[in-house]
């Protein structure tokens, strides 16, 4: 660690936790478990990323934060949500109303579809700076309009434009300067750069970056590339079919020499390496449990190649090394190697 | 070894009004050589999907030769070219689009068969999908099935075993794993592989994934804009780009490695409209290199070294 005392003190001031989180979706065919007892949580400046395949329940994570589950449906079943110690289940949709945009905003995936193309963008910034200024007048807040296009790199004169005149990766950058109009302290990004191209890609985390630095911002940042948490994430929490796995700061996940989950290993030999010499890739075997019937004991059972007896029921044991902590029962002998047999 | 596959100058412009052209591809010259892969990289909109189409026959070309097996397919009439079609196959970037919605996988599977009337009896057509069934790896209690009852992978594998019916010997793979999680995608790359090495297959492998496309490719041509400013062997590729914009592509890609933070060197701007364009270097307006040279006039593909071409007037 070479933070500063000082820094130290400021940064561990506790932005969200969440605490063994379940939500789930009703629908016809049955009982979506998506989320399945999540905890974590997010000191002052962090960035955390949320890590896995299609399915894992990264978004519903996201969704249950903002309490944005679709109302029908979804359904937050238990555990704790608190923004600052303040607890945000409890919230009714008035109180919500304030906190969404103002303290914690998010990011959607695609830019294509987040922004409303029959407005133009200058209005679509507008909107969400007057719901929580509601005392300042159109004329005191267009000149944060101009100062908040700036800021994304697009030049303000641009306001008057509607989102099909503009590129992907500068819809992006809309929606971005949306999310932070208001200052949030909390940040999340739903696979914030999947839809676009790696230059572009790499223009939109330089600026993430940058104005996380300058706006003292926390991050949640979901996505599905190594590669895009290695360069913006300090804690990794990776999940499998709604549960986390495998937490740690980003130096223990990414630490070959660290014990590690099934599953997070297998993520990573999945990637083709540009520097390496394998010929033939080593897949995970098989697919992502239905979450509408998740197997008993460890989710990941099916297609684990350590699999053990007691892995296909009960509970799961918890590994922990300081800020290191894995769900699996390799971990259970040998706390150095890892490996079981 | 021989090429199997060549183009000379292939041009494919879209008309947009009387005098807007989309000139999606522009003069590209390539061979590929029997059983070997070419990758092509490039970001959205620099014409590598409708080269592969336009390869294939998907599209007219506008201009330009295609030469197959010593003929000219350009210059071939309907019906000669016809006999060509079953020997270049391509495989769709979504399988979520490319399949019918309505029709099971025995149906998909069987429809290149029925319409080139390849089996005389149901028996045998059944027994052929069945075995290509089982060479894509797709279990046999999946033949009623309907695309909407299997996930990404599966689906993806019904689209090569389409593509595999026939026995072509040229395959055309348009981002075919780029819709799919990492897990996924290293089940199809490892399937294409082994089905490359099994028939002898040569691919034009397009994506925009690299790391992708240097594990797939023998060898590598970078588009931008509808022209090919750099092609060389895989390996030579990654060890010593050339082309500014090659450089700036393989700085861009996050590396999931601790330590080695982005290369803050990142290109500035976006890809330019193809619509009409310039004379000239098309990524002149986002090079840092740009010099008056570079907007005078075309650069041309130069040979640097053995096999590594580059289009770039930094090198001569």
């Amino acid at each position: 660690m070479d933070h500063t005392t000082e820094n130290m003190i400021e940064n561990t001031e506790k932005i969200l936790e969440v605490e063994n989180l379940t939500a789930v979706y009703n629908t016809d065919a049955g009982v979506v478990h998506a989320v399945n007892g999540v905890s974590f949580s997010i000191n002052k400046k962090e960035t955390i990323g949320l890590v896995g395949e299609t399915g894992a329940g990264k978004t519903t994570t996201a969704l249950a934060i903002m309490q944005l589950l679709p109302e029908r449906t979804g359904e937050v079943k238990s555990g704790s949500i608190r923004y600052r110690g303040d607890e945000l289940l409890t919230k009714n949709k008035a109180e919500m109303r304030l906190i969404r945009g103002a303290c914690i905003s998010m990011i959607f995936q695609d830019p294509m579809t987040a922004l409303n193309p029959l407005m133009t963008v200058g209005e679509q910034i507008y909107e969400s700076l007057a719901i929580h200024n509601s005392n300042k007048t159109q004329k005191e807040l267009e000149p944060r309009v101009d100062e908040l296009l700036e800021l994304v790199g697009i030049p303000a004169r641009r306001k008057i434009n509607y989102p099909h005149e503009f590129s992907g990766g500068m819809k992006q950058r809309i929606v971005i300067a949306i999310a932070l109009a208001c200052e949030p302290l909390l940040l999340i990004a739903d696979e914030p750069t999947t839809a676009l191209d790696v230059t572009i890609q790499a223009q939109v985390l330089n600026l993430m970056d940058e104005l996380k630095q300058k706006l003292s911002t926390s991050m949640i940042m979901i996505t599905h590339d190594l590669g895009v948490v290695a360069q913006t994430c300090d804690k990794v929490a990776v999940m499998y079919a709604g549960e986390i796995v495998e937490y740690g700061m980003l130096e223990e996940i990414f630490d070959p020499k660290r014990p590690h989950h099934p599953y997070t290993i297998g993520l990573f030999n999945a990637i083709p390496s540009l520097t390496g010499e394998s010929r033939r890739l080593k897949p995970i075997d098989g697919l992502m449990p239905d979450p509408a019937n998740l197997p008993e004991g460890c989710r990941f059972h099916p297609r684990c190649q350590e699999c053990m007896e007691r892995c296909k029921s009960g509970e799961i044991y918890q590994y922990e090394n300081g800020t290191h902590k894995i769900k699996c029962n390799l971990m259970r002998k040998g706390e150095n190697d890892g490996r079981a047999d | 070894m021989a090429e199997l596959i060549k183009t000379v100058d292939l041009k494919k412009y879209f008309k947009l009004s009387k005098t807007e052209y989309l000139h999606a591809v522009d003069g590209v010259n390539l061979s590929i050589e029997k059983g070997r892969t070419l990758g092509v990289v490039g970001e959205s909109g620099c014409g590598k999907s409708t080269l592969g189409r336009t390869m294939i026959g998907l599209n007219n070309a506008t201009s330009g030769e295609i030469w197959f097996e010593g003929e000219d397919l350009l210059k071939l009439s309907a019906s000669r070219r016809k006999a060509y079609r079953s020997k270049m196959q391509i495989i769709f970037q979504d399988p979520y689009s490319s399949l019918d919605p309505r029709m099971s996988v025995f149906q998909l599977i069987a429809e290149p068969l029925i319409s080139n009337k390849v089996h005389k009896s149901k028996g045998e057509l059944v027994d052929h999908v069945s075995y290509l069934m089982e060479k894509v790896g797709l279990d046999q209690r999946f033949i009623n099935a309907y695309p909407h009852e299997m996930d990404g992978g599966r689906r993806q594998r019904v689209g090569i075993a389409r593509a595999l019916a026939l026995n072509p010997e040229f395959i055309v793979c348009d981002e075919p794993v780029s819709a799919l999680d990492v897990s996924i995608q290293a089940q199809i790359i490892n399937l294409l592989m082994d089905m490359q090495e099994e028939m002898g297959l040569t691919y034009m492998f397009i994506t925009h994934d690299l790391s992708v496309v240097r594990h797939m490719s023998d060898e590598i041509m970078v588009m931008y804009l509808g022209q090919c400013v750099e092609k060389a062997p895989a390996a030579e590729l990654f060890r010593n780009p050339l082309h500014p914009y090659t450089k700036a592509l393989l700085a861009a890609i996050p590396q999931p490695v601790i330590g080695e933070k982005m290369n803050k060197e990142i290109i500035r701007g976006e890809v330019s409209d193809p619509i009409n364009p310039a004379p000239g270097c098309r990524f002149a307006s986002r090079c840092k290199h740009c010099c008056p040279q570079c907007t005078q006039a075309d650069v041309p593909l130069k040979k640097v070294e053995n096999a590594h071409e580059v289009a770039c007037v930094l090198y001569k």
